[in-house]
């Protein structure tokens, strides 16, 4: 255990010590396969048969056109079975548990995308499932609610605390620790104790792994920048994996829900709202008061609604690795509509914080740059929201039809 | 010294209670009269909790007494002021419970000086394994203050040893796998993991999670040193008011 899952001085493992023997067997696992050219190619199989992999990397021809600026490129995470890169994570650590013996995961969600994508998993290899979910997440993401539990996963809507994803996070450490024998903790991001972090970005890597090689066989050359949203930090530590050691610029968005000066918001690194704390199992910044107390955390999108961020993006932040930006609801919903009207493409309202960030820029790079953006999800999931937002009257009143029948 | 304290009263005592309450819950008075009506009623030692927005070992109980006292305005500044209050006017040894976030951003060093200067004699943070301690475990023993480690049944014996190693004042055995204030199993397998954690370490044993009554107390008498009662005071509190918690802590109280 000593010393190990650092990024500069971030990252760490929190661990009461009732877990400690548990995280140390998930920690020889995890580096057994690390090591192991077999089990990748085990996982590489599996994300190609069953997962639909390599996802594409698609020209934005019109996006392009429209901006006048950058040639703009997305890859396409949201054609993973399940919808989402979360898929990505799962799959690796459904091989795991395998490995280990046990025979329950439980995993928490705030869009929904990863309670879905683990259920999925769950029921692919024959595990018990149960999905922590916020009570207010539990409202705004209902169709994830119901496919996780017609795939056979028990929902529990957790209602302490602010009802969101951390609260989910909490119970379901609460779950692990009494049932740790036969359970293993599907943690949906590169968030937590080590090794979560590493071992997430590990098995997210293959989306950045993809997408570097994709550019270079369509456009003969490296992305001048490459955009993807930050919730927890999965998907863009995944993009940016490929990346590392090329001089590309990588850049990181997370939710300025209704704008950084208000509070309302879920910006870590892109905002000085937050400070270095332990929560959770680990060191990274948090959105929290002057005595360490958690703040409540806004956006429009479940998935980034959370007061800690990735480790290792907080050491990239800090070392100037990668540079992050925020973008509001109002400028998401603005790309969200741009995306759909000029590719046909609906990006979940989570991915659509990377667009925000890439339109902005776009226009101010020249017509010889390349910028890939990290399509993280499908916005199949936000219709309730995005519904909501636009106040749509057709949907209106095919709700309330919908109602009224279900009370005939 | 909190192991002389300890050894002192087992003189009088074959098992010491230890309890907890969670500063601010339900409010500052409330729990002051919670602690006078503990110690009136034979309680040796004290743990009190500040409240965190993320407790992650503590079950229901503790978890909502832990956001209601957030929500009615506790803040760590006013924590310190009732625990020294609290250290001025009873003669037990109190100990703060909290989790890493909070001496963190106090700063580990001003933490540590500051539970001295006030009186208390350690600390109880279950999400600061030694692993991650150093900078809080040096500022502890700077101050002579007891930096409680923890055993939980999983723990190797050569961890325990490493454990042992740095322990002062007493080790918080758990007595099993788990959130506080669920049911705890006495049985065989208890026993055997207590004679265990004996044979690891020369300081005195105390053991919560899920300790509630009489029976329970009698089957740690011999096996441990400290019963410790967390979740069932606040559930006594929450049904018969504070009163109600002097009664059942002196049901609880033995003599050597």
């Amino acid at each position: 255990m000593k010393h190990r899952g650092y990024y500069g001085g971030f990252g760490g493992a929190f661990l009461p010590e009732i877990l400690i023997p548990t995280f140390d067997e998930l920690v020889s696992v995890f580096e057994s396969a690390k090591t192991d050219p077999g089990f990748r190619n085990q996982y590489e199989t599996l994300m190609a048969q069953y997962s639909g992999r390599p996802t594409p990397l698609t020209f934005a021809a019109n996006l392009t056109r429209h901006f006048d600026g950058a040639k703009i490129y997305i890859k396409r995470e949201d054609l993973n079975h399940t919808g989402a890169h979360k898929a990505n994570n799962v799959m690796g650590q459904g091989l795991l548990v395998k490995k280990m013996g046990k025979t329950r995961v439980i995993a928490e969600t705030g869009a929904g995308q990863h309670g879905v994508a683990c259920a999925t998993m769950a029921a692919k290899f024959g595990f018990d499932c149960t999905i922590y979910m916020g009570e207010k997440d539990v409202m705004r993401q209902r169709p994830n609610v119901f496919w996780m539990e017609q795939l056979g996963a028990t929902v529990v809507p957790v209602t302490d605390g602010t009802k969101i994803l951390k609260d989910a996070i909490n119970q379901a450490f609460r779950d692990w620790v009494t049932n740790m024998d036969t359970t293993h903790y599907v943690l949906g991001t590169a968030c937590g104790p080590h090794p979560f972090p590493e071992m997430v970005a590990w098995f997210q890597s293959i989306i950045g792994i993809e997408a570097r090689q994709q550019i270079l066989d369509l456009e003969g050359r490296l992305p001048d920048r490459v955009y993807a949203c930050v919730g927890g930090g999965s998907n863009a530590l995944g993009l940016f994996a490929g990346f590392l050691d090329d001089p590309v610029e990588l850049v990181g968005v997370e939710a300025g829900g209704k704008g950084i000066d208000t509070g309302f918001h879920a910006a870590r690194l892109s905002s000085t709202d937050a400070g270095a704390g332990i929560a959770q199992g680990y060191k990274t910044y948090f959105l929290q008061d002057d005595d360490g107390q958690m703040k409540e955390t806004h956006s429009i999108s479940a998935g980034l609604d959370y007061v800690g961020v990735s480790p290792i993006l907080a050491h990239m932040h800090e070392t100037g690795t990668a540079r992050f930006e925020s973008a509001t609801d109002a400028e998401v919903v603005d790309a969200l509509k741009l995306t759909m009207r000029s590719e046909g493409i609906i990006p979940a309202l989570e991915s659509a914080h990377a667009f925000a960030g890439a339109f902005r820029e776009a226009p101010t790079l020249s017509r010889d740059q390349i910028i890939i953006i990290n399509q993280s999800g499908r916005g199949d999931k936000d219709i309730f929201t995005v519904a909501d937002v636009l106040n749509d009257p057709e949907w209106k009143t095919f709700i309330q039809t919908k109602a009224a029948q279900y009370h005939a | 010294m909190l192991e002389s304290y300890i050894r002192d009263k087992q003189k009088q005592k074959d098992l010491l209670l230890m309890t907890h309450i969670v500063m601010g819950y339900p409010s500052f008075d409330d729990s002051h009269a919670m602690v006078k009506h503990m110690v009136a009623a034979g309680v040796d030692l004290m743990e009190l909790q500040i409240p965190f927005s993320e407790p992650m070992a503590d079950g229901p109980v503790i978890l909502k007494a832990n956001q209601k006292a957030l929500e009615q305005g506790a803040t760590v500044a006013k924590c310190l002021a009732f625990a020294k209050d609290m250290a001025a006017i009873y003669p037990i040894p109190f100990l703060f419970m909290t989790y890493a976030n909070i001496p963190y951003r106090f700063g580990m060093a001003a933490f540590a000086k500051t539970t001295a200067d006030i009186g208390l004699t350690g600390a109880i943070v279950p999400d600061l394994p030694m692993e991650e301690g150093a900078e809080y475990l040096q500022a502890m023993k700077k101050n002579q203050l007891s930096p409680i480690q923890m055993f939980s049944p999983g723990t190797s014996d050569a961890r325990m040893a490493q454990i042992a190693s740095i322990a002062s004042g007493f080790i918080y055995c758990l007595a099993r796998k788990g959130v506080t204030g669920a049911q705890t199993d006495l049985s065989d397998d208890l026993a055997q993991y207590l004679a265990r954690c004996r044979k690891a370490a020369s300081v005195p044993l105390a053991v919560g999670f899920g300790i509630k009554d009489r029976a329970d107390m009698d089957f740690l008498a011999g096996r441990a040193d400290i019963a410790v009662i967390g979740s069932e005071t606040i559930r006594v509190m929450e049904k018969g008011g504070v009163a109600a918690v002097r009664d059942f802590i002196q049901g609880l109280s033995r003599s050597a």
